[in-house]
């Protein structure tokens, strides 16, 4: 058994919220500029300019790099070794957001009731996925998601008969339909099987690859290649205004399914699809 | 080039402006976003006035992050503006002159753009930072406890936007997007 106490989660969870909205990854950074190169419109090709400056601003200014800083969704895998002590694992996380959002000045982006619509003012509660795995090391991955983008997600419960190219237009449309509404260049995450929320499940988590990381299944590698060139002959362009640089990337997870189903789960991420992770 | 345009921005100053001009914009502009929009709407419906003259004013979709101290604001890119669809002819109506946003509107929207002589700017999603740097002056007028969504009075200093729809109601979205599509989906 390794002991963790949960004040360490709690102070990784804070760091990573802070992180995760001050610092654009380096593989979207690179994504950006080599879609520069093959932006036709003119338009485009300066929006792309003024998302690299706006990371380089963001950076320098510890700010975040978009105001929506998002709902945080935490991903926490965890070795069955582990014993966590000094408290509940949950309330650490949720303290960890509370202090990450307040003391770096993040926005405070969540409702108490989906009605009523009152803010919690601490950007509480998050979203926690948990996975038990094997071993003793505790990681911990911070996912805060904007709803520009989240709002033109979709899930689409296809019949077997459909098909991979049923699921193909079922993720080239919902990509259409985001537009300019989800803050072009894209990053799609895609999650085909399973059961309905097992589908969600693995299209968020995809979204947590390295842009351009492929998936070590041959023919899912191959999905992504087709479909990303696909999609950016869509001509939704950066924001939406023309051009060539639809999405980023596309990653997709396949997963077991039953007989009488092939759920699809398109989530879409904007330019700006944070995640900081570390591993204890 | 870049066009520098400064508000408020009266009708001879709009239809100047044609989708596809990238502009830079000085001067004073109001924030609102969803529950802003629905309590202008509620004032209105009272018969009171608005915290704000809406004559030739621009509002801004934005819901900023908190300053820093000695920040004049927190980060401060578009919201999409869609969600403010139901209530902007409204606002055009009562002398509204623009809008700055992110993504398409509806026919209601740009009829009454068209019918007010009114415009709508894009401003790029997610360039925050950039934007933040643009404000220099901010000042919370009314709505106070809308938190983000508190009705602000802003003052920017060449804030790079895009015209999107003009005041005859060319829709950059619908026009840019079939120039650049190579294959239709089906
Ligand atoms: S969709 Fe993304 S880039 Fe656009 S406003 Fe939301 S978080 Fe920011």
């Amino acid at each position: 058994m390794r002991k963790i106490n949960v004040d360490v989660v709690r102070e990784t969870v804070k760091k990573l919220c802070m992180e995760a909205n001050y610092y654009c990854n380096n593989d979207i950074i690179d994504a950006l500029k080599k879609s520069k190169k093959n932006e036709t419109s003119s338009i485009g090709s300066n929006i792309l300019d003024q998302i690299l400056e706006n990371a380089d601003i963001a950076d320098r200014k510890k700010m975040p790099i978009c105001q929506d800083t998002g709902m945080a969704i935490i991903f926490l895998t965890i070795g069955q070794e582990i014993y966590f002590e000094g408290g509940l694992i949950e309330k650490a996380v949720q303290e960890g957001v509370r202090q990450g959002y307040e003391e770096g000045f993040l926005r405070k982006s969540i409702v108490k009731d989906p009605f009523d619509r009152v803010n919690t003012g601490d950007n509480t509660p998050a979203i926690i996925h948990y996975d038990i795995v094997e071993g003793n090391r505790l990681t911990i991955e911070v996912a805060p998601k904007g709803f520009g983008s989240e709002n033109m997600s979709r899930i689409h419960m296809l019949k077997p008969s459909d098909g991979i190219e049923g699921a193909k237009e079922a993720i080239i449309s919902t990509v259409d339909l985001a537009g300019g509404n989800a803050c072009p260049p894209m990053i799609i995450g895609v999650g085909i099987g399973g059961s309905f929320e097992k589908a969600a499940f693995l299209s968020k988590k995809a979204l947590l690859r390295d842009v351009g990381e492929h998936s070590v299944i041959p023919y899912v590698k191959n999905l992504e290649i087709e479909l990303l060139e696909r999609i950016n002959q869509l001509g939704i362009g950066p924001q939406g205004l023309g051009g060539r640089t639809t999405a980023l990337g596309i990653h997709i997870e396949v997963f077991p399914t039953h007989i009488a189903g092939l759920p699809v789960a398109v989530n879409i991420g904007c330019h700006v699809t944070r995640h900081a992770k570390k591993i204890i | 080039m870049r066009k520098k345009i400064t508000t408020p921005l009266n009708k001879e100053k709009i239809i100047e402006l044609s989708a596809g001009d990238e502009v830079l914009l000085s001067g004073e502009v109001y924030t609102s976003r969803d529950a802003g929009h629905k309590r202008m709407i509620e004032q209105m419906e009272r018969g009171e006035n608005l915290p704000f003259d809406i004559k030739d004013a621009i509002i801004y979709y934005v819901g900023p992050s908190p300053n820093k101290p000695g920040e004049i604001i927190g980060s401060a890119g578009p919201t999409t503006s869609y969600r403010m669809d139901a209530y902007t002819p409204k606002l055009l109506d009562s002398g509204l002159s623009g809008m700055i946003g992110k993504g398409d509107r509806n026919e209601a929207v740009i009829s009454a753009m068209i019918r007010n002589k009114a415009i709508y700017f894009a401003a790029v999603g997610g360039a925050a930072a950039l934007i933040a740097d643009k404000i220099v002056s901010s000042e919370i007028i009314a709505y106070d406890d809308l938190g983000t969504e508190a009705l602000r009075k802003l003052i920017v200093k060449d804030f790079p936007c895009i015209v999107v729809i003009d005041s005859e109601g060319h829709d950059l979205y619908k026009s840019e997007k079939e120039k650049h599509r190579i294959t239709k989906t089906n």
